[in-house]
């Protein structure tokens, strides 16, 4: 009995690490394949400049265009995101809890919009767009990223705040607090750690999404100037530049892929980094 | 106190079927010495009753009316009439899952947070109901302070956890939220322990002193009754006896409500005990009354197991 307990454990501790190092030979090997391909054109001049006459054919220029164009769009998304979903996260859990069913029918509707491909909302972002008048730009591809994000942001808040201890809450009710400040000292303290996580991964969504901004946000070689030119996206950059038959243009291609990986990367170290000042407080 | 002088034949009833109207009444709830006394007098009946006690020489700061609590159509609490004596410990007994942390809860309206709860009859402090629809509910919770089964720190430092409450009722002054919060520190002995970290996170206290940080935070509200919910249950024998000698201090301004499974405890705190089982108030009195001449059998099980 007891030896079957000891193989028991021996083997899950054999297996933890054999998908532990299967996860990280997969992302190395990812890395590794992007850099290889990618790193001859990784030049200052590729982070730096706009494309020049001739980019798409291998002359000079850059890919500043996307990069500038996506922390802008996915920064305007995760701002409206933010704006949208932590109202409705906090009250789903703290000024609506006794309406059980109401919120069980929200989460219900949010996952199954997390589920939906943004491709679907990029067409719906399309279709709204020529309801308002809008043409393919910055304005309308935050609009539909927004859309696209709105449901990860509240149901990955809302898993971090049911996490709240509910006696946590009670102490805070009964010293007298209204819902309100039950919110934002109780619970959106608590919480903030995992607000920074469901951010980082609303963010990531955001700017790694190529079919959202497809139709929406259009492509230029210039860094939008209002809110309401087209952008240049890395998602479209990569897409664009790895169809192409010529070689030069390839590398860009995965160049451009790993800035976005680095992008994403320091986000998160970053946002790991400034959650741990805020961790100190938490039960 | 001036509860503590004998009166010769007077005998409040604590029953189930109480009527508790005069209690309502407003030289009832004057507080002071010699009121205590005339009323003392003036309600003196020589009823007598089965389950009657003769300690009660407080008058109800709390009353509790024909109070029933159900979940999904099973019964929680079941028609509860209870006076809790101003300026005493009353102590809830009674087996595992038969509603003494609901009935706290109740107390606090922390019901509210539970839907599936359905709530009817009455808990009046100082004659206001506490479910009245338009009850300011600040106010009233803020006349309870709440010590749950477990420590609960807010999330911010020491010194916020106790300044919270404070600024809720309204008080800005940074001075005065200083010396209350050394003050009510002081007042469960964790002044001298955390003085150097004040602005330390409260999460890193250990469990009794969050506890006692609870209590303090609980105090500063300033209220006029304090629930404790098995305060003792997550501490070691000393700071246990901290808090039941903590209590036994604040029993001079504050009523006490303490639900605990220690017998020994209950002996040591009560001036006046309730036994429930299954939701309902079995039997209450005296520690003498209960522990040395239990009347229902259920209450001689209870003890027996308990010792
Ligand atoms: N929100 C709720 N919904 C449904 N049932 C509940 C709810 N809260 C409590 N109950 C039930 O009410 C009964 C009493 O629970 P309560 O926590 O008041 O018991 P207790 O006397 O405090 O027990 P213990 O001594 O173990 O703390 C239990 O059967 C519990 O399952
Ligand atoms: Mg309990």
């Amino acid at each position: 009995m007891q030896n079957r307990k000891i193989l028991e454990e021996k083997f899950f501790l054999w297996l933890m690490r054999l998908v532990t190092l299967s996860i990280i030979l997969v992302f190395l090997f990812i890395m590794g394949i992007i850099i290889k391909k990618g790193f001859h054109a990784m030049t200052w001049e590729m982070i730096s400049q706009e494309p020049k006459g001739g980019f798409y054919f291998g002359k000079g220029g850059g890919i500043l265009n996307a990069i500038v164009g996506s922390l802008y769009l996915a920064l305007g998304s995760t701002f409206f995101g933010l704006l949208l979903g932590l109202p409705v996260a906090l009250g789903m859990n703290v000024h609506w809890i006794t309406k059980t069913r109401f919120v069980g029918a929200l989460r219900f509707l949010l996952d199954a919009l997390w589920g939906v491909p943004s491709i679907v909302f990029g067409a719906f972002g399309f279709a709204l767009m020529a309801y308002l008048g809008l043409r393919a730009s910055l304005l309308a591809g935050i609009i539909t990223v927004t859309l696209f994000i709105v449901p990860i942001f509240i149901r990955a808040f809302d898993e971090v705040l049911r996490t709240v201890p509910e006696g946590l809450m009670e102490a805070a009710y009964s010293l007298g607090a209204n819902k309100t400040q039950i919110a934002f000292t109780v619970f959106f303290r608590q919480a903030l750690p995992g607000f920074i996580t469901a951010i980082l991964l609303a963010f990531g969504r955001g700017i790694g999404d190529a079919a959202s901004v497809l139709f929406t946000a259009g492509y230029t070689d210039h860094i939008p100037q209002t809110i309401q030119d087209p952008t240049a996206t890395l998602p479209l950059a990569i897409f664009f530049q790895l169809s192409s038959p010529i070689p030069e243009v390839k590398a860009r291609a995965y160049a451009a892929a790993l800035i976005l990986t680095i992008i994403i990367l320091i986000i998160s170290v970053v946002s790991r980094l400034s959650t741990r000042r805020f961790k100190k407080n938490i039960l | 106190m001036s509860a503590s002088y004998p009166i010769p034949g007077n005998k409040i009833r604590l029953t189930e079927s109480f009527d508790a109207g005069f209690l309502e009444e407003p030289s009832f709830k004057a507080g002071s010495l010699d009121a205590d006394g005339q009323i003392e007098q003036s309600i003196s009946t020589p009823q007598q009753n089965a389950y009657s006690t003769n300690d009660q020489k407080a008058p109800a700061i709390l009353s509790i009316k024909n109070f029933n609590v159900q979940a999904a159509g099973s019964t929680i609490l079941k028609n509860i009439n209870l006076e809790i004596p101003k300026g005493k410990i009353t102590v809830l007994l009674g087996p595992s899952g038969c509603g003494k942390t609901t009935l706290l809860k109740c107390l606090n309206r922390l019901s509210d947070l539970h839907p599936s709860l359905k709530v009817n009859g009455k808990i009046l402090i100082d004659g206001e109901d506490i479910f009245h629809p338009t009850q300011d509910l600040t106010k009233i919770r803020q006349k309870m302070g709440l010590l749950s089964q477990r420590p609960f720190p807010l999330p911010m430092s020491i010194y916020k956890n106790i300044a919270y409450g404070l600024k809720i009722k309204g008080i800005r002054d940074k001075k005065v939220i200083k010396e209350k919060v050394e003050k009510h520190l002081k007042d469960v002995g964790l002044w001298e322990e955390v003085k150097d970290r004040l602005h330390g996170p409260a999460a890193r206290l250990s469990i009794g002193q969050q506890q006692r940080l609870c209590l303090a935070r609980g105090l500063a509200v300033g209220p006029e009754i304090i629930l404790a919910d098995e305060p003792t249950s997550a501490l070691d024998p000393i700071s246990s006896r901290k808090i039941e000698e903590e209590f036994l201090r604040l029993k001079e301004d504050y009523t006490l409500i303490v639900v605990t499974h220690i017998l020994r405890q209950a002996r040591r705190l009560a001036d006046h005990i309730v036994f429930m089982y299954f939701g309902e108030v079995i039997e209450q009195g005296t520690p003498d009354e209960i522990f040395n001449h239990p009347k229902s059998d259920i209450l001689k099980q209870y003890l027996q197991s308990g010792h």
